[in-house]
């Protein structure tokens, strides 16, 4: 295969749309008759529903119809949500009805949803609905979920634990007893939400002339949406078609089937009209699942040479009220705290708690960054108990290429064991430390001290499982006017699918992307799909895109050889023609071939030959492939304001082969910058009535271009051998270990003072309280 | 709810006369109106600029202002820059420099950097990050938008 397009940093097919104002967002698409529905949520965290009246909403003028849970289809009365991934560990699994039954569990909870002839009036209803609470006791802390005697978060339920896991490799008791040193530390990790531009939507469009149900939805894949639908409408396969257009941002929620999908659909089944729901801003900061508290108990053991003999601890994760992806967001944080480092053994327990609180599902690193940040951590303690530098002792820990294949020993969340697939985490490390020249950084932090300045660096290594399984499929087409489509489950949220696919694709037929389209999102285009999540789409959808576009230019090259008279082995793909090499003049061109494929007078299929020039490919990776990275960030701390300034910060990053470098470098860009404010200024707060109190961007911070620093990026190329592109996932990467690099660059800053962080984020008033504490102590 | 009024106003050198509720917004006004849904909502709380557009040639959120208020002006949204079919030259830089993801906020940064560099043709990177500051994107980090914009004085001061 000549390589054209795979490897090049070539323009998104994606962008003039987007620059002209001719995307298509959920909320851009007008269906004639459309309804407008609003949602009337829980104000409270915990309550049991007494009674709801509906009766002045309903006389409002352009009110078409208020539903509540009483109201809704049977099947939506007898089916709660279906638990997508159910694990034994997971031993209370809660999932909530459409509408709230009897009982609300969160701030937010749809409770009823208004069918207005437009969304103002939807508005007004919605203040008109007369719910009568009768509050509960609420767990608004996941730790005093645990404490004995603690209120329920759900009424009747017999503990607040959802699953209990341990995840085990080697025999912890054993390290530590011969361990000559053991550390302790208890780390605090919060995490907001994933605060996509576009907030969600849905349109659902009840035919109630063909009976079939279509849903447009901001989504990471419609493929599982529909099994959703499936499990709670009885309706048939056929009956049922999902369709995403273009997202405005995803990150991991979007990826959820929610109650309110369900409910407009049962909204149009009802009033037999198109019924459109965009969700408000307030209504994403109570209602689209976030990532929320996780405390980590654990310490290490080391030798006398700071080499790693075990890790051991307790994660106690904030689940919220409901479980719909079960323990998926905890689990991957204990299989990825041993990261690049050689753990011999390893016992870390989760403990996933109910609070009422809106679910927590993965966001940007799915709990990846949290347990980076723990490892980290434990890192730069063992370097300081030791006076060595922190770099050293991750030298002395670190996994090396020739260890690889390497197996970590635990399980992760596909059941599958964690075996990295290759890298080399010494390099990639030192290529970071190279670029800010790190050792004289200890120059450059005393010439600093002496003016006041209090400067400081810090480290995160991360391994990262990208490309999970099980599947992607793609299905490659050449239509009788001779266009090449690609069809997938993928469904993009801003990744470039439209380009990067088009890239593998386009080199089997040697023709130039623009000459491919990708149609991504649509149920009706292929049987089955997964979505885009978990940095798996460049794996699988782009694997499947190779395999199927592969068999297809097999079959072009049979036929034309066929009608040309030569061998298959003698035509070349070129620029929409299939010619005989060294023979230009004699060709047929795609359009041609396509026709023929489909048999025509005086024309035969070769015996056994399908017709049409067509194939799907669905790749089943056997394994995750393994990226990495460093992140090294350099700060300063304003010691009287608590402000904290990025200087410098570098990303080394490897993620295997690259389809294209322009678009790999935009996600780990990005990425850094959602770690940037995990770090420094994403804080959901709720109070003790687990009352969310930050629901606007004015309380809730999100990093912006003024906290961004410029980010430095060094790729290093180690093809994954588990997949025919040798490609890893990229999208997550730069998140992961940035929040670890940057918190431990605050610390290493703030180390004269005395000050000790083992928590993120770091608000400018912490960093205060953080120093006045250290003070204290050293005055005591 | 039903105190309506003739909005008289000019969007993208078309002259449009709308009878209108006094509540609409100029954003609900150019989408659901005039069917101009490249202005996007992404806040509607003035925080995050994805809806910004221009009124008689000044940047602001059309989340946060009534259509009656743009009464007898001129605005100019997204659907404006590119002329005959082509890309303005902020739109060409930010496709070259990969400025998008998933183009959720880019039509409102560009009015907001639009105006930006008409007051500003020589901008230094943290001009442009001051500027960029009203206007959240959590896909691209900024630094591809800081890229654009540079590139594109650069460009006009025909460097």
């Amino acid at each position: 295969m000549e390589m054209r397009s795979f490897g090049q940093s070539i323009k998104r097919k994606e962008d003039p749309a987007f620059l002209t104002g001719k995307g298509r967002y959920v909320d851009d698409i007008e269906l004639p008759n459309m309804a407008h529905a609003a949602f009337v949520r829980s104000p409270l965290a915990h309550a049991r529903i007494k009674s709801i009246d509906t009766s002045f909403a309903r006389q409002i003028k352009g009110v078409i119809d208020v539903i509540t849970y009483h109201e809704l289809p049977e099947s939506l009365r007898q089916r709660r949500l279906p638990l997508v991934v159910p694990v034994e560990s997971l031993t209370n699994p809660r999932l909530p009805f459409t509408l709230a039954r009897d009982e609300v569990c969160y701030v937010g909870e749809p409770i009823a949803i208004v069918v207005a002839e437009n969304r103002y009036i939807a508005e007004d209803a919605v203040a008109q609905v007369m719910v009568d609470l009768e509050p509960l006791d609420v767990i608004a802390d996941c730790r005093d979920g645990l404490k004995k005697g603690a209120p329920l978060a759900h009424v009747g339920a017999s503990s607040n634990v959802a699953a209990t896991m341990h995840s085990v490799s080697g025999d912890t008791d054993a390290a530590f007893a011969k361990a000559a040193h053991v550390f302790k530390e208890n780390i605090y990790l919060h995490r907001g939400g994933a605060f996509f531009m576009e907030c969600r939507g849905a349109i659902a469009h009840y035919d109630t002339f063909q009976d079939n149900l279509l849903v447009y939805v901001s989504s990471q894949g419609v493929h599982r949406l529909k099994r959703s639908f499936l499990e709670l409408f009885d309706m048939q396969d056929s009956k049922l078609r999902i369709v995403t257009p273009d997202v405005g941002g995803g990150f991991g929620p979007k990826g959820s089937y929610y109650v309110e999908y369900g409910a407009v659909a049962a909204a149009s089944m009802r009033v037999g009209r198109p019924v459109k729901w965009i969700e408000d801003r307030r209504e994403n900061f109570v209602a689209t699942h976030q990532e929320r508290d996780q405390y980590w108990d654990v310490e290490i053991a080391v030798d006398d040479d700071a080499k790693i003999l075990g890790v051991r601890g307790t994660l106690t994760h904030d689940n919220g009220a409901y479980t719909p992806w079960g323990i998926v967001l905890p689990w991957i944080s204990v299989a990825t705290v041993p990261g690049p480092y050689v753990i011999p053994a390893y016992n870390m327990t989760l403990v996933s708690v109910l609070t009422n609180k809106v679910p927590t599902t993965p966001v940007r690193g799915a709990g990846r960054p949290q347990a980076v940040f723990v490892m980290e951590r434990l890192m730069d303690r063992v370097a300081r108990e030791f006076d060595l530098d922190p770099a050293e002792v991750r030298r002395r820990n670190f996994i090396k290429p020739e260890q690889m294949p390497y197996n970590v020993g635990v399980i992760f969340r596909d059941g599958r064991p964690v075996v990295y697939d290759s890298g080399d985490y010494p390099a990639c490390q030192q290529t970071a430390l190279d670029a800010v020249d790190y050792e004289a950084f200890e120059t450059r932090r005393k010439a600093a001290l002496a003016e006041g300045r209090y400067i400081g660096i810090g480290i995160g290594n991360a391994v990262e499982a990208t490309g999970l399984g099980p599947y992607e499929g793609v299905t490659v087409r050449i239509g009788t006017n001779g266009n090449i489509t690609a069809y997938t489950g993928a469904t993009p949220q801003g990744q470039a699918h439209k380009t990067t696919l088009a890239q593998v694709v386009a080199d089997h037929f040697g023709v130039s992307i623009d000459d491919v389209t990708i149609e991504t999102g649509d149920t009706s285009t292929i049987s089955f799909g997964i979505g885009t999540f978990a940095s798996r789409t460049a794996v699988n959808a782009g694997s499947s895109a190779h395999m199927a576009a592969k068999a297809v230019s097999i079959k072009v090259r049979e036929i034309a050889a066929q009608l040309l008279e030569v061998e298959p082995d003698d035509i070349e793909l070129r620029d929409g023609l299939a010619r005989v090499k060294g023979a230009s003049n004699r060709s047929k061109t795609l359009r041609e071939l396509a026709v023929y494929s489909l048999g025509k007078p005086g024309f035969s299929l070769a015996e056994g030959m399908a017709p049409g020039l067509e194939n799907t490919a669905y790749f089943t990776p056997s394994q995750s492939s393994y990226a990495n990275g460093t992140c090294l960030a350099e700060v300063e701390v304003d010691i009287e304001t608590g402000r904290v300034r990025i200087t410098r910060l570098v990303m080394s990053h490897d993620c295997g082969r690259v389809i294209n470098p322009m678009v790999v470098n935009g996600q780990v860009i990005g990425g850094v910058a959602h770690g940037v404010g995990n770090a420094l200024f994403e804080r959901m707060v709720h109070d003790d009535q687990a009352q969310p109190l930050s629901t606007n961007f004015g309380e809730y911070l999100l990093p912006l271009a003024a906290d961004v620093p410029r980010v430095e990026i060094h790729h290093q190329e180690t093809p994954s051998p588990y997949n025919p592109l040798g490609v890893k996932g990229a999208g997550e990467g730069g998140t992961i270990p940035t929040i670890a690099a940057i918190v431990n660059a605050v610390a290493d800053a703030l180390r004269p003072l005395g000050v000790h962080i083992a928590e993120a984020p770091l608000s400018p008033q912490r960093i205060i309280e953080l120093i006045e504490e250290a003070k204290a102590r050293s005055a005591a | 709810m039903t105190d309506t009024r003739t909005l008289s106003i000019t969007v993208n050198g078309t002259q449009y006369t709308r009878e209108i509720e006094t509540r609409r917004t100029l954003a609900d006004f150019l989408r659901l109106d005039l069917k101009l849904t490249g202005t996007h909502l992404g806040c509607e709380h003035g925080v995050c600029g994805a809806c910004t557009v221009r009124v008689e040639g000044q940047a602001v959120r059309s989340c946060l202002m009534l259509a009656v208020q743009a009464n007898g002006k001129s605005v100019a949204t997204v659907e404006g820059l590119a002329r005959d079919g082509n890309l303005s030259p902020l739109q060409n830089q930010f496709w070259e420099h990969h400025g998008l993801q998933c183009g959720f906020c880019t039509p409102g940064v560009l009015m907001t950097m639009e105006e930006f560099l008409e007051e500003n043709p020589n901008p230094t990177e943290a001009d442009v990050r001051d500027a960029l500051s009203g206007n959240i994107c959590r896909c691209t980090g900024y630094q591809s938008i800081v890229d654009a914009v540079l590139a594109t004085a650069a460009q006009a001061r025909g460097e």
